[in-house]
């Protein structure tokens, strides 16, 4: 099993949510974060004083997934959320020990 | 701010040119609409049969009733804001101007409340909203008890004699009734004339608020204004528009000074913003200034916040004629004009030269236009207050962005570099582009029994042949002396007694929570 952590662009939520749905994703959890990368921040000027704003605003999805799902999954986040342009974001997928369904106490892959 | 008394250089009806009348009409209720009986005038001659009225006066009558010429002219006068002289209208105030005033005088106050304290508090931290908005409601209350008290009488009084302060007799608004003082206005109400004027006063100090925002604690706040009053305003604004005032040119046939200020530059604008700079300094920075996001929190605050600015201006600026006349037209006129090319030209210089055309630098633009156009708006025309809305952006916007900079005070919400620079220019420039065109109050009158003051002191002369400049830059230079003098030893006092600045914790968290004990913004 596999988590796979994906942080993209927010206009880019709608989209990516229907490419996982078409290869068969069925869950995800979604937060606004803010956060920066290469893309660093920008700056607004207000009269004569210029800040620098650090953190962007991004859009981080969670989703479990069996491994043999993990790579479609990945691929479709990445097609989706793809601009080109810099601040497109990153995908982590990181192992994944267990998995529990809290209503049926199922556990591990039939749980995901 | 000129006491019309005669627009457009029309003098009172002169008597002898009315028509006579073999008629006296009954009554001294003159409620007529001036100008349906001046239309009747005309009238007169082909239908005698018109005026039956009776030719006798009542039995009871004690006095005399007006005859017909008297009553004509004091309605010509009405229509003209004219001298009533002895006629049957003294001691009444005149409707339309009156409600023009009233007007007027909730006008200025919307200026403060809430389009100051919105403007201000949109620039702010989501923490220290309240707090302007607190101090512009506290100051608001405050200046009308002293105002009620002392400042009315102490501006617009004349017992002391003196170029310098008014008098005592209005001490508590006594006497200040809906008969017109004709020393300021002849057919505006004083009680209607004293509130108006108090508009003003409330809006100087919490001009200084900008200055100051996030950092001064609200008692301290309290008693540098309580005592400001006093030193600076009350003074300052006697000296410019008493009518015994020392540089009331327009007003004061024995003025020293022949200087000439519409609606404020220098006891509005110049002292608040000059006051603000050095008590932001003598306060020092915010904590965390330069390295902080000291960031508006609310753009949109502070724009519904200027369009109020703006549109409360009009009662600012062309109310200062005292009148609803033809100076209070002209006025409107270069009001809206300075504003707008101001606003416009401060937006086109940043879009040129960084890329983005700003909402704050439009909501700057505007109020640095008004600010610039507040000592002028009486007395230039169409072409001076376009003229004026291009300087009122360029060099107020060199300041609130390279000077502040350059020199690193925290000035927080630009109240120097909008309102101290904008009035001294705005004093300056009226030097240069007054005209008697549109103000007969400027006028040279040759004849000297009918001479009106600014002939008597000389200034109609100096608007006439140049060299009014030199007028308003002594007037700037006093007013410059005044208010950084007394900023600094009323600073040092408060500073000394109950202390200037909140705690550092107290201003990490916030002054709303702290001095106010509410939150703007409950999530």
């Amino acid at each position: 099993m596999k988590l796979i952590l994906a942080i993209i662009k927010p206009f880019k939520l709608e989209e990516v949510k229907e490419a996982l749905a078409e290869v068969g994703i069925e869950g995800m959890t979604v937060t606004e974060v803010k956060g920066f990368g290469r893309q660093k921040g920008h700056t607004e000027i207000y009269r004569g004083s210029e800040y620098t704003v650090d953190f962007l605003p991004k859009v981080k999805i969670e989703i479990a997934v069996s491994d043999d799902m993990a790579g479609k999954a990945v691929l479709a986040i990445v097609k989706a959320a793809k601009t080109g342009k810099i601040g497109d974001g990153k995908v982590f997928v990181v192992p994944l020990g267990d998995v529990i369904r809290i209503r049926t106490d199922e556990r591990g892959e039939s749980a995901v | 701010m000129t006491k019309m008394k005669f627009t457009h250089g029309i003098r009172p009806a002169n008597p002898s040119t009315l028509m006579k009348s073999p008629f006296n009409l009954i009554g001294h209720r003159l409620v007529f609409a001036g100008a349906l009986l001046l239309a009747a005038v005309s009238a007169w001659a082909q239908a005698p049969a018109a005026a039956p009225a009776a030719a006798t006066p009542p039995a009871a009558a004690p006095v005399a009733p007006p005859t017909q010429e008297e009553r004509l002219t004091a309605l010509e006068a009405y229509v003209t804001n004219g001298d009533p002289v002895k006629g049957p209208l003294v001691g009444n105030a005149g409707p339309g101007h009156n409600a023009w005033m009233m007007t007027s005088s909730a006008l200025v106050l919307f200026m403060t409340l809430p389009g100051l304290a919105l403007f201000y508090g949109g620039l702010v931290r989501k923490k220290n909203v309240l707090s302007v908005l607190a101090q512009c409601l506290g100051i608001a209350g405050l200046v009308t008890i002293l105002w009620w008290a002392f400042g009315y009488s102490l501006v617009f009084g004349k017992s002391f004699n003196s170029p310098y302060l008014g008098g005592s007799e209005y001490f508590f608004l006594k006497g200040v009734t809906s008969a017109p003082n004709t020393d300021y206005a002849y057919w505006v109400s004083q009680n209607v004339f004293s509130m108006y004027q108090m508009m003003f006063a409330i809006i100087t100090p919490a001009l200084i608020v900008g200055a100051i925002a996030e950092r001064m604690k609200f008692t301290a706040i309290m008693a540098f204004v309580a005592l400001w009053m006093f030193v600076i305003y009350f003074p300052l604004a006697h000296m410019v528009w008493g009518s015994s005032g020392l540089m009331n040119g327009v007003w004061n046939g024995d003025a020293a000074i022949k200087a000439i200020d519409f609606a404020g530059g220098t006891v509005v604008h110049m002292s608040s913003g000059w006051t603000a700079l050095l008590l932001c300094i003598i306060l020092g920075p915010r904590l965390g200034f330069g390295k902080d996001k000291m960031a508006p929190h609310s753009m949109v605050l502070c724009m519904v916040g200027t369009g109020m600015l703006w549109v409360g201006w009009y009662g600012f600026n062309a109310g200062s004629a005292v009148a609803a006349d033809g100076v209070a037209a002209n006025a409107f006129m270069t009001t809206t004009l300075a504003a707008a090319v101001a606003a416009f030209v401060w937006g086109l210089i940043e879009k040129v030269l960084r890329g983005h055309a700003s909402i704050l630098g439009f909501c700057s633009g505007a109020v640095a236009g008004l600010v610039v156009i507040t000592p002028a708006a009486g007395f230039v025309d169409s072409t001076g207050a376009v003229i004026i809305g291009v300087v009122a952006a360029v060099i107020p916007y060199i300041f609130v962005t390279k000077v502040k900079a350059a020199f690193g005070y925290d000035d927080a919400l630009d109240t120097f570099g909008v309102h101290a620079v904008g009035g001294t220019l705005g004093a300056l420039v009226t030097g240069f582009l007054a005209t008697d065109a549109v103000n007969g109050n400027l006028s040279l009158i040759a004849d000297a029994t009918k001479a009106n003051p600014a002939t008597k002191n000389g200034l109609a002369a100096l608007v006439a042949h140049g060299g009014l400049w030199v007028e308003q830059a002594k007037a700037i230079g006093i007013t410059l002396v005044l208010s950084l003098v007394g900023t600094i030893v009323l600073a040092y006092l408060v500073k000394a007694t109950i202390g200037l600045r909140p705690t550092p914790e107290v201003e990490s968290q916030g002054l709303d929570i702290n001095d106010h004990g509410e939150e703007g913004y409950i999530d």
